[in-house]
């Protein structure tokens, strides 16, 4: 019997009680309303509270309990004294029994819907999916379901269609809306050889597209999956409520034992008056709301940030980011786009190009890029290059044409002295927030490349609003300070550390944390160890997979304005938590005594029914302010907070 | 003298109850057993978990067969949250849970509401 049907049985079968309890005041009274008590309340016990007592008493059995060994406890005691009562002509109380039964069930019937609803977040993910899609087949489109769509398949997608599943773009172009994934409310231009998302909205335009990934290896799949694990993560602030859980149940046993000896035995209550006391603790005492304050607080907010694109990996993660006092962000790819431009040359181009371009060519560095592009676009012929080094965080050497060449950093001349005019350029470039890139042929400088990464349109705004709520900011770069620091004063950063090292970054991590708790914003595979170091990781999206498997934070945007929405996010949930076990402490805490007519020179007293109602209410309300977290406000862009 | 009787049967039933609940009890566990490189237990779900300790050999596929007996909506789901898994136990079904033995190590699960427990050991 489900838990609704088992609600709907003890109403109908409590209501002729509670009419018979109002009517009394006036002086009405139903001639053997004792006899119909007991058969009303006899159905509620069996049919409604029966699986209360296989429950109880399974969980005995087993040395353990729970909520349901007080409901049990509790009610049974209540309806068996009052048959006892009923035979000796005493007061009965079987209407305490049903209406306990039945709120404690109305409670349950409320707390499984909100609990679905909580847990729904990521079923929906799930359900973005396409069903089929069309795809390339000897030589012909047909449709197949999603399952059957291999890595390598060619995909047709037409306007307004879903993307079945990840893939690169080999003909047409369109816009995509990519929302349901990345959280980016603006649709994204696509060309030949970009990448799309399965299960985004394709909108105007058709193409094809080679399936990459497919089944779990998706985005979507696998971002399900993180949310999954963050949801039913452990928080470090349950481990009070485990160790609270185990002891609960035993305790109020006892408590109610001793409340009923010490109205009994020392306070010389009646016997009925005792019990009811003592039925009140059982009833009003609710594990529940304690069990339920974190996980149900963690489903809601991490599925709410899924929405936003923002994934938070775990309940650790969230009780740190409240403390956080200081951001650290990396430059490239995170402050700034993280696609460097070649802006000026200096020197004879061509060969400055020539040399440049041969050495890079199997560098993966995102400068790198930026000179072989230029390359390709002045239609320069790579020379070939014997003895590749790698001099690290300096930069590369090679043999060309016999002389040995080299493009690096500005550490590099710590070994090679460069001329006056060049300095003079250098000076400039750097000043302008341009990357300057030294190429060189036997120990003497030809050339300088500046290379330039813009800040994000963002950026600025971003750093403006974790100021605004008192955050120290500080950027941590391996490029040289000059071009670090003109950076870091367009996006409004107070401090720059530069020229660290890839394998420093997590020192300098370190070192911070001694003034208190860091964030750490990266993207590199160079940011993984400082991600780990720091109290909060937070990777960019766009990020190398290793970075996003460092974070504890994975922002799908690669919107730095996330970050705080991000930061903020995790604040609320944890003190959703925080609030939820206060409660649901506070419940207990005060309930208990209550009950148990520690007031009752003040008046103040609990029947069973007001306990039964209150516990109900609890557990309700823990669930019910755990999914009002969807609707509380997320404002990255408050610049005052 | 009645009052005192009572305030004896009381205290004894406080004691009975910290004996019951917090004394040392055996718990039922079980070893899976291994067969064509998969293992699999059932789990009786019903005031609890029996068994309560699960060993399973480390690297062989493994599943666990929950199935819920008790009505009680204490023990309606199952989570596991080392392995981000959160499974409803529709009453008197069977429901497979793979567990992942590629690490050894001892992992919890828990109720929907972790108030109760139990432990897989992959070793």
């Amino acid at each position: 019997m489900t838990i609704t049907k088992r609600f709907w049985i003890s109403l109908i079968f409590s209501i002729p009680m509670l009419i018979g309890m109002i009517l009394m005041p006036f002086g009405i009274m139903v001639p053997g309303s004792e006899w119909i008590q007991f058969l009303l309340t006899t159905v509620v016990m069996g049919v409604a509270a029966r699986p209360f007592m296989d429950s109880a008493w399974s969980s005995f059995k087993k040395h353990h309990s729970n909520m349901d060994t007080l409901v049990a406890i509790g009610t049974a005691t209540a309806y068996i004294y009052s048959i006892y009562a009923m035979f000796t002509h005493q007061a009965v109380f079987f209407e305490s029994a049903a209406f306990v039964v039945t709120f404690v069930l109305l409670g349950q019937v409320f707390e499984e819907r909100m609990r679905n609803n909580a847990s729904n977040a990521i079923e929906k993910l799930v359900d973005l999916q396409a069903k089929d899609a069309e795809v390339m087949r000897n030589g012909q489109l047909v449709r197949v379901p999603l399952s059957e769509i291999v890595a390598g398949d060619v995909i047709r997608v037409k306007p307004g269609q879903k993307i079945a599943v990840d893939g690169v773009i080999t003909e047409g172009n369109s816009t995509v809306d990519e929302s349901m994934v990345t959280g980016e409310s603006m649709p994204v231009a696509k060309n030949i050889g970009d990448k799309v998302i399965g299960s985004t909205m394709n909108s105007n335009g058709t193409f094809m597209f080679k399936a990459e990934k497919v089944g779990s290896d998706t985005m979507l799949s696998q971002i399900v999956e993180l949310v999954k694990k963050a949801q039913n993560s452990h928080a470090p602030i349950q481990n009070l409520t485990d160790k609270v859980s185990e002891i609960f149940v035993p305790l109020v046993l006892s408590l109610s034992i001793l409340t009923f000896t010490v109205w009994y035995v020392f306070l010389g209550a009646s016997v009925a008056t005792a019990l009811i006391f003592a039925v009140s603790v059982l009833v009003i005492a609710c594990p529940c709301a304690l069990g339920l304050a974190t996980p149900t607080a963690l489903m809601v907010g991490t599925g709410r940030g899924a929405k936003m694109g923002i994934l938070i990996k775990n309940g650790e993660v969230l009780e740190d980011v409240n403390d956080v006092t200081t951001v650290v962000f990396d430059k490239t790819g995170t402050i700034t786009k993280g696609k460097p431009e070649v802006t000026d040359i200096i020197g004879d181009e061509k060969q400055v190009l020539t040399i440049a371009a041969a050495l890079e060519e199997s560098s993966e560095h995102p400068l790198a890029a930026a000179i072989l592009d230029k390359a390709q676009a002045e239609q320069i012929q790579a020379a070939t290059v014997s003895n590749f080094q790698a001099i690290e965080g300096k930069g590369v050497s090679a043999t060309i044409n016999q002389q040995q060449a080299f493009v690096g950093n500005d550490k590099l001349l710590n070994e090679i002295k460069i001329d006056s005019e060049l300095n003079k350029q250098m000076i400039r470039l750097q000043d302008e927030a341009k990357t300057v890139v030294f190429v060189g042929v036997d120990q003497r400088i030809v050339g300088l490349i500046a290379i330039q990464d813009a800040p994000k349109e963002t950026s600025k705004e971003a750093i403006a609003t974790l100021k605004a709520r008192g955050l120290r900011t500080v950027m941590l770069t391996g490029d040289n300070e000059r071009v670090a620091k003109a950076i870091a004063q367009d996006v409004g950063i107070d401090e720059v550390i530069a020229d660290v090292l890839p394998g420093d970054k997590a020192d300098h991590v370190e070192a911070l944390q001694k003034a208190g708790k860091v964030a750490f914003v990266g993207d590199g595979i160079n940011d993984a160890p400082a991600l780990t170091m720091a109290d909060v990781g937070i990777a960019m999206g766009s990020g190398t997979d290793i970075a996003i498997e460092s974070g504890g934070i994975v922002l799908m945007k690669n919107d730095l304005r996330d970050v705080a929405k991000a930061l903020e996010l995790s604040k609320k949930t944890f003190n959703r938590i925080k609030l939820n076990l206060f409660w649901a402490f506070v419940y207990n805490v005060l309930g208990i005594p209550v009950a148990a007519g520690i007031f009752y020179t003040f008046g103040l007293t609990l029947s069973p029914e007001l306990a039964g109602f209150a516990m109900a209410f609890s557990s309700l309300s823990v669930v019910t302010s755990s999914v009002l977290l969807n609707k509380a406000k997320i404002s990255g862009d408050v610049k005052t907070a | 003298m009645a009052r005192i009787l009572v305030l004896l049967i009381c205290l004894a039933m406080i004691g009975f109850i910290f004996w019951w609940f917090f004394g040392k009890h055996e718990v039922a566990s079980a070893t899976a057993d291994v067969a064509d490189n998969k293992q699999s237990v059932d789990v009786e779900v019903k005031g609890g978990y029996s068994p309560e300790v699960v060993t399973l050999k480390k690297g062989v596929p493994a599943t666990l067969n929950f199935t819920r007996k008790d009505a009680s909506s204490c023990l309606d789901r199952v989570v596991f949250s080392d392995f981000g898994i959160n499974k409803e136990l529709p009453q008197n079904e069977q429901q497979s849970i793979e567990i992942d033995t590629s690490k050894a190590g001892e992992y919890q699960w828990a109720c929907g509401m972790d108030m109760f427990h139990g432990k897989v050991i992959v070793k």
